[in-house]
């Protein structure tokens, strides 16, 4: 390829930075993936599970992006989406700028910038092979020798804190459920990746365990330069992760902004009651009434309007028809929530716009 | 209900269409021209081509299936060669001969299976839960066909209590339920029954066992339920289970008593295939065998549908 | 033989690695049933090999005036059979085509039968669904109708009897390594495999693979008894060995008339093929319990 003028204009190499600062790293639009219930031909019209349904946000460079939720509300799907594990039925993903799936950037050499720490740290081993040769294995598929990816494997398992002298020739049953993870992130990190999904990478640890792991995180994320997508459903620990938080509900996107923003100034009730039934340290702050009850409704058949309104302790007329956008309620901090929004006719509406 | 009936028959359609296509291609994975049989060995080649018009093999062999279908479908297996009676009327005398067997060696299995089973899971790892389990690996590794031999050198020939052959006296090929049939039909069924009585007391045990761990019936014990109230609700909870095992079971041994039926001369569908096989009697052979698998499609059926019927447990999806 | 009509007993590994052979070994070698069991096959197997060096007199020579001789006749160890031939020496022959007939078609139908399942189990989709659902029309057919039905078009012999229990085993073991590699599939592990870019092949080879033919090999090896007891059964009724071959359901056949002159005679192949057949069980059953211990 050749510039304008004739020079050969400087071709990033792959995992290198393309767009520059200001591109998003990953820029997601528009992404939906429903599940098809499909019964047999004498059943009714197929019911249809709307596992992500309209979802967009960016990933800045050098951040982590926390995504919290109730179980079922989509985010181990929305990674698994953006993984290609599984297509999705709409959508477009921006890596650095460029499409994926594109002619410039096909499926394989964005796998290769982008890797997945799984929340299962012994289902998400083969219990066949030893811990060197799972982490080896990613290099090895993209053609580095045997030698090399040994050597590779050592060096991170190092970085992870496990000692390869000790470890490198273990199998996945004879070492602990932390050291599993560890492994699990070394194997993340071998194919030398900028985007790192965590997903629930934690939530299977014990406390202690955890906190070790999360402190290693953030150490290889300055160490090598990453940026996370951190996906799991304890608040506390999202908080302590993450720059920006996203909180889906039912496939949608219910607020996202900064995590201190989001975390002092809710901007949806959802995000209230959630962070309202989280257990208080300070005895004297502690809850009485549960601040939300009931389970999420059924994905298969989401409620009209608002998802949230048949639990919403503001829900008012105008939530039962209209689906709510997403409004900003603070710098860079946008929710789905009629209140937000002062022509929506919902009687707080007005109200929190003078709060504000 | 009716929608999850209709489901089923939908789903077991293919399967019964495959199972047709298999049986008629049976004939045509025999070796030679199937025509052998019935012409003489010094048929003329005009004699030959009119039989192979007659029988309709000159045709390809999609069409051929087409017609034999169709034929079937209106309750036409065609001819034996050898007897040249219709297939039909054979199988079906035999057919029922062989379903006496069955069902009486199924109730015999049933019968003590369950017991057994019974009482190896209420006292797990006791001698006789051992002996139940020892009984059920025997009941799957004897070969059946030698243990109706040595029944019969043991009750036959040395104690000379019953009868070694056939079902009834005098080369009886109808059997009656009479005192004198009742004596042929001990040995055979007896014989036959060792299989599911051993496959039978497995599940049964593991059933019983595994409701007994549950805790509902702690619960029951702990409020104070006699040991029979406990008894009746494992009965209850483990029926479905057993019964549907059961009627698998009868399928399989209508099909697969073959072999008992030539050590003990039954005159059930086995001998009829035995004989179809050594006269090279294709057609009896490809109706039999398309009996005994469609009954056996539709025991399937019909206990799936009763299992789901009888166990609420069961989603009707 | 209807212990077929089981669901199939899929065992998924709970560990496996450098020492797993070793360590599932270590636990059968401690499995008495199952050790006794090997013993038996072990014997039975080597004395077969080994007839010619070890058995008594020649296993097709007779003498009509020594039919249907007794157990204990001089000269007669197990008895004369009725053409006046050496029980004992008919019995250790016979090994050679009983059991190469009944475990040749387990061996035959563990190749074509996992091949099938694995790829079925790994492309999913409509190409499962098909390939399962012609497996459904074999299981419409109880195994020894299925035998009997192959055996007696395609006429006898040993060749056709071992090509018919192919067949009957085909879908059964398909239809596990179909469960096995389908609950494979959807591990974590290979998801990350899919992850790091490798192909199909590589992700089969490496990683599927190896933690599915353990359990399709667990079930493959309880089918043996069951094929032993069909095999010779297809002998039996004539449709296996023909005479004056020397097969345990082949003499058990013969010797059906000398019932009545001499019982114990008569009996002894059934009870030969009876002893291979329950040794395989309870091998088999100590094997799967030897691997399905977890950690």
């Amino acid at each position: 390829m050749t510039g304008v003028i004739g020079l050969p204009a400087h071709v990033p190499e792959l995992g290198e930075d393309r767009g520059g600062p200001a591109t998003p790293l990953l820029a997601v639009s528009g992404l939906i993936k429903h599940f098809g219930k499909r019964g047999g031909f004498l059943s009714k019209a197929g019911a249809v599970v709307r596992a992500v349904d309209g979802v967009s946000f960016d990933v800045a460079k050098g951040e982590t992006l926390g995504i919290v939720g109730e179980s079922g509300c989509g985010k181990s799907t929305v990674a698994r989406l953006i993984m290609q594990i599984i297509k999705p039925d709409a959508g477009e993903l921006l890596f650095d700028g460029e499409a994926v799936g594109s002619a410039e950037l096909d499926i394989r050499s964005f796998r290769k910038q982008v890797q997945m720490i799984f929340q299962d740290s012994y289902a998400s081993l083969n219990p066949r092979l030893t811990v060197e040769d799972t982490v080896a294995f990613g290099p090895r598929v993209h053609g580095a020798s045997r030698a090399q990816s040994i050597t590779l494997a050592h060096d991170l398992l190092h970085r992870v804190g496990l000692e390869p002298g000790r470890f490198a020739g273990r199998y996945p049953h004879e070492i602990s459920g932390g050291q599993r993870q560890r492994v699990n992130i070394a194997r993340g990190l071998a194919l030398n990746p900028r985007l790192l999904i965590l997903d629930e990478a934690v939530s299977a640890l014990d406390k202690s365990v955890e906190a070790q792991v999360l402190n290693l995180l953030l150490d290889l994320k300055a160490e090598f330069g990453l940026t996370y997508i951190f996906i799991s459903h304890d608040l506390n620990v999202v908080r302590f992760m993450s720059d920006r938080v996203m909180v889906m509900y039912l496939g949608k996107v219910a607020e996202v902004g900064p995590a201190d923003a989001v975390f002092s100034k809710p901007g949806h009730p959802y995000t209230e009651a959630l962070l309202a039934s989280m257990p208080s340290m300070d005895p004297d702050n502690r809850t009485q009434e549960a601040p939300i009850t009931g389970d999420p409704p059924n994905p298969i058949n989401p409620p009209p309007g608002c998802r949230f309104h048949t639990r919403c302790k503001y829900a008012a007329d105008v939530c039962k028809v209209d689906e709510p956008l997403l409004y900003g309620v603070g710098d860079m901090h946008l929710a789905a929530c009629h209140i937000a929004n002062p022509a929506s006719g919902h009687p707080l509406a007005t109200q929190a716009k003078v709060a504000a | 209900m009716l929608g999850y009936i209709v489901k089923r028959i939908i789903y077991v359609t293919p399967v019964a269409l495959g199972v047709s296509v298999v049986c008629f291609l049976l004939v045509h994975l025999a070796p030679g021209d199937p025509l052998t049989s019935v012409l003489p060995i010094d048929a003329t080649a005009e004699q030959q081509a009119q039989m192979r018009a007659i029988y309709g093999f000159d045709r390809p062999l999609i069409v051929q299936y087409g017609l034999w279908l169709w034929k079937v479908l209106h309750a036409d297996l065609g001819n034996s060669i050898a007897s040249g009676r219709p297939v039909l009327s054979e199988v079906s005398r035999a057919v029922v001969n062989s379903l006496i067997l069955a069902a009486v060696a199924t109730l015999i299995g049933f019968t003590f299976g369950s017991l057994f089973g019974f009482v190896a899971g209420y006292f797990r790892n006791s001698p006789l839960d051992k002996a139940a389990s020892a009984l059920s690996v025997f009941g799957v590794s004897v070969p059946h066909y030698w243990l109706g031999m040595v029944l019969v050198i043991v009750f036959s020939v040395q104690l000379n209590w019953l009868p070694a052959t056939g079902a009834g006296p005098g080369g009886s090929d109808h059997w009656r339920p009479d005192a004198e049939h009742l004596r042929y039909i001990i040995l055979p069924a007896i014989t036959m029954s060792v299989i599911p009585m051993g496959i039978i007391a497995r599940t049964v045990r593991a059933l019983v066992a595994d409701i007994l761990a549950q805790e509902f019936v702690q619960a029951l014990r702990a409020k104070g339920l006699s040991e029979w109230g406990v008894f009746k609700h494992v009965v209850r909870n483990a029926a479905p289970t057993a019964l549907a095992v059961m009627g698998l079971q009868l399928g399989y041994l209508l099909g697969g008593s073959i072999l008992i039926e030539t050590v003990f001369s039954w005159p059930g569908t086995g001998f009829l295939l035995n004989a179809a096989i050594f006269q090279r009697d294709l057609p009896l052979l490809q109706g039999t065998i398309l009996v005994l698998a469609m009954f056996f499609v539709v025991l399937n059926l019909i206990v799936d549908v009763l299992q789901t019927a009888l166990d609420p447990r069961i989603q009707r999806g | 033989m209807s212990a077929i009509a089981d669901s199939p007993p899929v065992v998924v590994l709970a560990q496996a690695g450098k020492g797993y052979w070793a360590s599932v070994w270590s636990r059968l070698i401690k499995d008495k049933v199952a050790m006794t069991a090997l013993a038996v096959i072990l014997v039975i197997v080597l004395a077969a090999i080994f007839a010619p060096y070890i058995a008594p007199a020649d296993p097709f020579k007779g003498s009509m005036l020594r039919r249907l001789k007794p157990i204990g006749f001089p000269g007669y160890p197990l008895g004369g059979d009725e053409l006046g031939r050496d029980m004992l020496t008919r019995l250790i022959y016979g090994g050679r085509l009983s059991i190469f007939m009944g475990v040749l078609p387990v061996l035959c139908a563990f190749v074509v039968g996992s091949s099938i399942g694995i790829f079925a189990g790994y492309v999913g989709g409509w190409i499962n669904t098909l390939l399962m659902r012609i497996i459904d029309v074999f299981f419409a057919f109880p195994s020894v109708l299925l035998a009997i039905a192959l055996s007696g078009a395609l006429g006898a012999g040993i060749l056709n009897s071992i090509v018919s229990l192919t067949i009957v085993f085909v879908p059964q073991i398909a239809r596990v390594a179909e469960a096995v590699t389908t609950q494979i599939r959807t591990r974590d592990y290979v998801e990350a495999a899919r992850v790091s870019g490798a192909g199909a092949f590589t992700i089969v080879r490496m990683h599927v693979l190896g933690n599915v033919l353990g359990p399709i090999f667990v079930f493959s090896t309880s089918l043996i008894s069951v094929s032993m007891i069909l095999a010779a059964g297809l002998s039996f009724l004539g449709l296996g060995v023909k005479p004056p071959e020397a097969e345990w359901g082949l003499m058990l056949n013969t010797l059906r008339t000398a019932i009545y002159s001499q019982p114990l005679v008569a009996a002894l192949p059934g009870l030969m093929i009876f002893m291979v057949s329950i040794s395989f069980n309870l091998f088999s059953d100590g094997l799967r319990s030897a691997m399905e211990v977890k950690q």
